[in-house]
C-alpha cells in the first residue's frame, strides 16, 4: 500500500454504501478471497460477530443490514491492521469500515454514553473533552518560550503548528505542546499557532461514525486556514495528520502537512548539536497506527530517538507494521467503559505488557492520545514504578537542557 | 397521544460566566447558551411514548440565541412540530415564561387538545423547579415533578407516573390528563442524532413562530446584585505516604468530632 499517493484516490472514494460497487474500491471488494487475514490480524477480531471478512461476504450477498444492528463496529479501533495485511489491497479502514460505522450509528438504539458525549462535545466545543473553546490557548501562558498566535499577529509564516485537542487541553498532552515549542524555538523555526481559533481536525468524526460532524469541522478549519498565509502545516497529532492527508483533500485542501517527527528529522543536522545531555534510558517506541501503518512514518521517530546521546533503543515483539494498537483510535478513546463492561482486554494493557517484557524503562510515543492510554495501563498493571511514558519531543527537550 | 415538550436555552457553565456592568445580570457578551439538559430527558420520554403509543410530539421553546439548532435537533430526533415562542424573555422570569406558554397554548389550535406537557424538572436558571408547577396552576391541571416513569392510559384519559423521593423511595401517582410533568430522567439516556440528520432537518423542515399574547407582567421580585463566588482559603493538601495521609485524615475527623 503506497500511503503517500493514496489521497487522490481517497478524494474520489465513495461516500455511501449505495454506489460502493461502482467505484474502484468496490471493484477491489469483489476480489476478496475470504482468506480471513483481516479478522485474524484485528486486535478485537475475536469479539466481533461480523469481522471484516464476514462483512464483505454479507455486502456481496446483499445482506449487509445484519451488521448495522450488531455491535461489531464498536470494537473497531481503526488501527489499519486489516488494511495493511489484506492481500487484495482492500482499503478497509479507509473506506468500508467508516461507511459501516456511519450506518451502525444510524441504526443502533443506544450509543455508549462516553462516545455520545465525546461526539456532542466535539460538535459544540471543537474538542472531545467538552472544554470551553475559549480556553484552547491557555497552555501558551505556561510554554516558557515565545509562541506567535496568528489571530493576534497575522502575516505570513512558514509553519502553521496545528496543536490539537489532547496537546491543548489534556494535562500530560500540554507537556508535549511545551516540549515541542521549546524544540521549535531552539531550532529557530518560523512557526505560529491558531490559538483559540483552532478546532479538532475531526479525524475521529469521519473515521468514527459521524460524517456530518467531520464535515462541519472541515468547513470550519478550511475557512480558518484560508485567512492566513503559511507554507506547511505541522502537527504532533497523527490523527490530525491523517485527516489532513487523507480526508481534507476532497474539500480542496492542498497544504503540505508534516508530523512533528518528520519536520524534526529534516532539521536533524541542526538538532543533533543541541542534544547535549546524555539520557541513559532504555527506550522502546510505540508505533502509532496513523503514523506507522497508515502514513509509513516508521523511521523518523526512531531516527530522533537514536540521535539522543545515551538512549538505547530496543524494539518490542510487535513493532513497525505489526505494532499493536493502543486502542484509542476510531472512537476507542471513548469506549473504555464499554469494553470494560464487555470484559475485553484493554489493548493499551496488552501493549504495556510487551514493553515491560523487553526491559525498557521508557515507552516513547509520538501521538498525543497515548499518554492517557499508556499511563493508565501502567497504573492498572502496577508497572508505573518500572516504566514511564515520554513523548519523543519531551525526550528531545530534556536532552537540550544543560 | 398528543404531547407538548417545553425546551429552553440556559447559560452554558462550561464557559466563564461574567457579571454585567449593571452588577445584577450575566454579561451577555461572553455568555453562550446551551439546551437545558433535563429538557432533553423530557423530549426523550416524549419520543419513547410516541414510539410506543403513536401520536404526535410538539416542541416549544422561547426564542434565544442558538435555539433554532436545538429545535431542529428535536425535529431530527423525531419530533413532529417545532414552535418558537417570541416575546417571552425566559431568563430570570420563570413565572412570566409560564404565563407566556399558557397564552401560546391557548392561541395554538392544535395544542388545546394536548394530553401531556413534559419539561425538564429543573434548569440551571430555575433550580426552584417553578416552571412546570406554575404552568399547571395557570392551566388548572395536575402537576408532578421529579418524574422517572410515565405510563398513560389513553382510554381512561389517566396517566400513572413515578416520582423519585428521598432515601430511594419512589411514589406512584395517578391523575387525569392533561397533566404537566417535570421529568427527572427518561427511561433511557437521550438519543444521539447524527449531525447530518440535523443539517437535513434544517433544509427540509420548518420552525413555526408563536407569539406570547400580552406583555409579561413585571416581576414581583427584583435582582439587587449578582456576584461571583468569593474565593476563600484554598483546600489543604495532605502530604506523605498513604499511611501518613490516612493518619492525618483520622486526626482531622477526630478533632471535628466526626469519628
Amino acid at each position: 500500500m503506497n500511503a503517500a499517493t493514496a489521497w487522490t484516490e481517497i478524494a474520489s472514494c465513495p461516500s455511501s454504501l449505495e454506489n460502493l460497487f461502482d467505484t474502484e474500491e468496490g471493484r477491489r471488494l469483489r476480489t476478496c478471497i475470504q482468506c480471513g487475514t483481516c479478522a485474524g490480524t484485528c486486535p478485537y477480531g475475536d469479539t466481533m460477530d461480523y469481522p471484516p471478512r464476514r462483512m464483505i461476504a454479507l455486502l456481496r450477498s446483499g445482506q449487509i443490514e445484519k451488521v448495522f444492528t450488531s455491535d461489531s463496529l464498536l470494537n473497531c479501533v481503526a488501527c489499519y491492521a486489516c488494511m495493511a495485511k489484506c492481500p487484495r489491497g482492500i482499503r478497509l479502514t479507509d473506506v468500508l469500515l467508516p461507511l459501516m460505522k456511519e450506518q451502525t450509528l444510524a441504526h443502533m438504539p443506544e450509543l455508549p454514553a462516553e462516545l455520545q458525549k465525546a461526539l456532542q462535545n466535539t460538535m459544540r466545543y471543537g474538542n472531545p473533552m467538552g472544554e470551553s473553546s475559549r480556553k484552547r490557548a491557555l497552555w501558551l501562558k505556561t510554554a516558557g518560550v515565545p509562541i506567535r498566535v496568528l489571530p493576534e499577529q497575522p502575516g505570513p509564516v512558514d509553519l502553521l503548528w496545528f496543536v490539537e485537542c489532547y496537546s491543548a487541553f489534556y494535562a500530560r498532552g500540554q507537556d508535549i505542546a511545551r516540549a515541542t515549542a521549546k524544540v521549535f524555538n531552539a531550532l529557530g523555526l518560523d512557526f505560529a499557532v491558531l490559538g483559540n481559533e483552532e478546532k479538532c481536525a475531526g479525524e475521529c468524526g469521519r473515521l468514527t461514525w459521524e460524517p456530518g460532524l467531520y464535515e462541519t469541522l472541515i468547513d470550519y478549519n478550511m475557512a480558518i486556514f484560508a485567512k492566513y498565509s503559511f507554507n506547511h502545516i505541522v502537527t504532533g497529532c497523527p490523527h490530525a495528520l491523517n485527516a489532513f492527508r487523507l480526508r481534507y483533500p476532497s474539500y480542496g485542501f492542498r497544504y503540505d502537512t508534516l508530523h512533528v517527527t518528520e519536520l524534526l528529522v529534516r532539521h536533524l543536522d541542526r538538532l543533533k548539536p543541541l542534544l547535549k545531555r546524555k539520557l541513559n534510558y532504555t527506550v522502546t517506541y510505540h508505533d502509532s497506527c496513523c503514523l506507522g501503518r497508515r502514513n509509513s512514518i516508521f523511521d523518523e521517530p526512531r531516527i530522533l530517538l537514536k540521535a539522543i546521546p545515551g538512549v538505547k533503543l530496543v524494539e518490542m515483539t510487535h513493532h513497525r507494521e505489526n505494532a499493536i494498537c493502543c486502542g484509542g483510535g476510531g472512537g476507542g478513546m471513548w469506549l473504555d467503559t464499554y469494553y470494560k463492561t464487555k470484559g475485553y482486554e484493554r489493548l493499551s494493557e496488552r501493549r504495556i505488557k510487551e514493553a515491560v517484557e523487553i526491559g525498557a524503562d521508557v515507552l516513547a510515543i509520538a501521538c498525543d492520545y497515548e499518554f492517557s492510554r499508556f499511563e493508565d495501563a501502567l497504573k492498572v498493571l502496577g508497572h508505573d514504578k518500572r516504566m514511564v511514558v515520554r513523548d519523543i519531543t519531551e525526550l528531545l527537550a530534556e536532552s537540550m537542557e544543560a | 397521544m398528543n404531547i407538548l415538550v417545553l425546551l429552553k436555552m440556559v447559560p452554558d457553565v462550561v464557559e466563564e460566566l461574567e457579571v454585567a456592568p449593571d452588577g445584577k445580570s450575566l454579561d451577555t457578551e461572553f455568555l453562550r447558551l446551551i439546551p437545558n439538559e433535563p429538557d432533553d430527558h423530557a423530549l426523550e420520554e416524549a419520543l419513547l411514548l410516541k414510539e410506543r403509543l403513536g401520536g404526535k410530539v410538539t416542541v416549544l421553546a422561547p426564542d434565544a440565541a442558538e435555539v433554532d439548532e436545538a429545535l431542529f435537533t428535536a425535529l431530527a430526533k423525531g419530533a413532529d412540530r417545532a414552535l418558537k415562542l417570541s416575546g417571552a424573555d425566559a431568563s430570570s422570569n420563570t413565572a412570566g415564561l409560564a404565563l407566556a406558554i399558557r397564552q401560546a397554548i391557548a392561541a395554538t389550535p392544535d395544542l388545546q387538545g394536548v394530553d401531556l406537557i413534559l419539561t425538564g424538572t429543573q434548569a440551571n436558571d430555575d433550580l426552584d423547579t417553578l416552571l412546570a408547577p406554575v404552568l399547571a396552576q395557570l392551566m388548572g391541571v395536575p402537576f408532578v415533578g421529579i418524574v422517572t416513569s410515565v405510563v398513560p392510559d389513553a382510554g381512561r384519559r389517566m396517566v400513572t407516573v413515578q416520582k423519585e423521593c428521598p432515601k430511594g423511595v419512589r411514589a406512584e401517582f395517578e391523575m387525569p390528563m392533561p397533566a404537566v410533568l417535570g421529568i427527572q430522567a427518561a427511561e433511557k439516556p437521550p438519543r444521539y442524532v447524527p449531525v447530518a440528520k440535523v443539517r437535513a432537518a434544517m433544509k427540509s423542515l420548518k420552525i413555526e413562530a408563536v407569539e406570547a399574547g400580552e406583555p409579561l407582567p413585571a416581576l414581583p421580585i427584583e435582582v439587587i446584585a449578582m456576584d461571583k463566588p468569593v474565593v476563600s482559603e484554598r483546600a489543604e493538601m495532605l502530604e506523605g505516604s498513604p499511611e501518613e495521609v490516612a493518619g492525618k485524615v483520622c486526626e482531622i475527623l477526630t478533632a471535628r468530632g466526626l469519628l
